[in-house]
């Protein structure tokens, strides 16, 4: 009975702490990147600079629908710059389950061409922050460890379960212990070499959102990074599901135009 | 012409990032191509041209304004005479519109606009809106190879499917090869001919009479897209000669189809099929029209590694009443082969932060023994500032066949394009 009894409390120290687990944090932190609210829109400016300092900006409105909390939601994106690409949207129905449905819509082709969803650890249009940063990396996909805490956060260690679909050997995450909002993400390559850094520079409240407005991605390796702002944040817009279907490629939301 | 080039070559040097008024956007465009051969009967240049582009939107919540028009000053065309149907002249309005939106479900777009559907990469069944095979053939940017229609396209949204219909009031042909900028096979002479030879034609332009109406049923079900289409009208280029055999004529089509589009195994996968009735010769007995045919095509695209796509597809054309074709052909005339096959490989990959794209798409028939390649490469000097190196590359056989004919329009393009 003793022995059950330590055994008991040592689980209670390596996977709970006060009461919080280390999966419960995670589930946590991602309901708080990517599903506040039921739904959301932003602005999003976006620098990227590159090792040799040439400045690259993209601008695009981002609409965001849960369909569930944690689960299948839905992405729509309007670039507004560079102009080259202005009035092309991009269009992602995110799925837990199976791969994702994505499309991107050329305006000057009238062309609503379909996109194969396989690496998500692709950059999102040139810049450093990837696919995964924008709409979330499965929470599933990795093996997570509290290491530490300290008064402000939750220092978590995660490694993929599969080694092979990943650049990453493993990375680190300090989430915020209020928000629960990751403020700074390192990554480590295949040899342990610390080489990507995100971070968030500016946090928000709307309306009882607690929000990254600034963040920042730092490519240790080349010397560039990317910052990104989010303006005109709103939450539970109602946004329509048929906002995120064809018809709306061709025709400019109105949550996009405010 | 030649100080004008160099002029706005200057210019792309020396623009800085500008903020335009009004919200008006476009670009600047200079744009080479050269032959890599002698060429028959044609200007050794195929492309010579200066575009600016004006591309002004309104959108409000009750409509959306577009206006988006070239203007060109283009050294090789024969003629300098605005023809807002055939793409000619220094004026070609691309988009006129005004989108609006009578009901919760029901969205309308008037005017001038560009008008695309179907599945296939590149390749075309139920998609009977306009194209323009010059543009296409000596390497203007993809976006032209679409050429606008006039017309009402109405679109109604329901949960049991979604319906588009365009009427386009008077027929809007291809923007196809006469001879003019591109040599062609000359069915009549039986040579390879170009401006010694332009093709004279009869085109269907009564107003309302001579009309075209498109429509597809269209519902996405979990992820996968499913199409019906139909379309009422003529064959967009020339598909036959009237009974005196001097003029090319576009005889009636009527095309019905169906499509499919889904997530499939790690890429994406597409199915695409079209029957095609020729109506001025149902029993396919008449020599100077072309026959009915069914077209179908199967493609696949996959991300092979990262930033590099590859996607292929298989695609032919079938004579349905081939046997009329084969007792009825004129003598003297080389027999057509029943089904036509064609196989396209696409390959891209973005480099250098994906400013770098280097593409090549690839189209081979192993049926009609041709090959015709499009390397194209581009670059993002930055955020404004583009340049482009390609080539329109036509491998032949035979010089009668549908790529092979235009082997003598071989060229390389360079271009430079600043965005703002």
């Amino acid at each position: 009975m003793f022995r059950l009894f330590i055994i008991f409390i040592t689980l209670l120290n390596t996977s709970f702490t006060k009461g919080v687990t280390v999966q419960e944090i995670i589930k946590r932190a991602n309901l708080a990147s990517y599903y506040q609210a039921n739904d959301g829109k932003s602005h999003v400016k976006m620098k990227i600079v590159d090792s040799q300092k040439r400045v690259r900006k993209r601008e695009f409105v981002i609409l965001r629908r849960n369909i569930k909390k944690g689960g299948d939601q839905q992405y729509y994106v309007y670039f507004s710059r560079p102009t080259d690409v202005r009035k092309m949207v991009f269009l992602v129905h995110k799925h837990i389950k199976k791969d994702d449905d994505r499309w991107l819509y050329l305006p000057a082709l009238d062309l609503v061409k379909r996109i194969a969803a396989t690496d998500k650890r692709t950059s999102f249009v040139g810049s450093d922050f990837l696919y995964e940063d924008v709409s979330g990396r499965g929470i599933k996909a990795d093996h997570h460890t509290l290491l530490k805490e300290d008064e402000k956060y939750y220092i978590i260690s995660s490694t993929p379960k599969n080694q092979k679909s990943v650049e990453f050997s493993k990375y680190m995450l300090w989430i915020d212990k209020k928000s629960f909002l990751p403020m700074k993400t390192e990554y480590f390559d295949k040899s342990g070499k610390k080489y990507r850094l995100v971070e968030a520079l500016e946090v928000k409240d709307f309306n009882g959102f607690l929000t990254i407005t600034k963040s920042k991605v730092h490519n240790l390796d080349t010397g560039g990074f990317t910052e990104l702002e989010f303006h005109k944040v709103k939450y539970n817009l109602k946004i329509k599901s048929k906002v995120f279907t064809e018809r709306y490629l061709r025709r400019t939301p109105k949550e996009v135009r405010r | 012409m030649k100080k004008l080039l160099l002029v706005t070559s200057l210019l792309f040097i020396n623009l800085q990032a500008f903020e335009t008024p009004f919200g008006i956007h476009g670009f600047l465009e200079t744009r080479f191509g050269k032959r890599t051969q002698g060429a028959t009967s044609q200007n050794t240049k195929t492309l010579s041209e200066i575009r600016l582009q004006l591309d002004y939107s309104l959108q409000k919540d009750e409509y959306e304004f577009t206006f988006r028009s070239d203007f060109l000053l283009d050294d090789v065309a024969l003629s300098q005479k605005n023809d807002f149907e055939e793409g000619q002249g220094w004026f070609d309005p691309r988009e006129l519109n005004i989108l609006f939106f009578p009901s919760e479900d029901i969205d309308v777009k008037v005017g001038r606009q560009i008008l695309t559907w179907g599945t296939g990469d590149m390749l075309f069944i139920n998609d009977l809106f306009p194209k323009d095979w010059n543009s296409f053939f000596i390497g203007r940017n993809d976006e032209y190879l679409k050429a606008p229609s006039d017309a009402i396209k109405t679109s109604w949204f329901h949960d049991i499917a979604n319906v588009d219909f365009v009427y386009v009031p008077r027929f809007d042909s291809d923007r196809w090869i006469t001879g003019d900028r591109l040599s062609y096979w000359n069915h009549h002479s039986k040579t390879i001919s170009g401006q010694n030879a332009i093709t004279p034609s009869i085109k269907p332009n009564d107003w309302f009479d001579d009309s075209e109406l498109s429509l597809r049923v269209h519902k996405n079900i979990d992820g996968k897209e499913l199409a019906f289409y139909m379309y009422d009208g003529f064959y967009k280029s020339p598909a036959g000669d009237d009974p005196s055999g001097k003029f090319a004529i576009f005889p009636k089509l009527r095309v019905t189809g169906l499509s499919i589009r889904s997530n499939f195994k790690k890429g994406i996968a597409n199915l695409e099929f079209g029957l095609y009735q020729s109506r001025d010769d149902k029993s396919g007995t008449n020599p100077n029209i072309i026959n009915s045919e069914y077209k179908f095509l199967l493609g696949y695209e996959q991300e092979i590694a990262r930033n590099f796509t590859a996607s292929v597809q298989y695609y032919i054309e079938s004579m349905i009443n081939y046997d009329s074709y084969v007792k009825n052909v004129f003598l003297n005339t080389r027999l057509k082969d029943r089904t036509r096959h064609v196989t396209t490989l696409r390959l891209s990959k973005l480099l250098m932060n994906q400013d770098l794209r280097v593409s090549m798409f690839t189209y081979f028939s192993p049926s009609d023994d041709d090959l015709y390649i499009r390397p194209n490469v581009s670059y993002k000097l930055n955020d404004q500032k583009t340049i482009e190196l390609g080539a329109n590359l036509f491998v032949r056989k035979n010089e009668h066949t549908f790529f092979g004919q235009f082997n003598s329009n071989n060229n390389v393009y360079v271009a430079m394009r600043y965005s703002f």
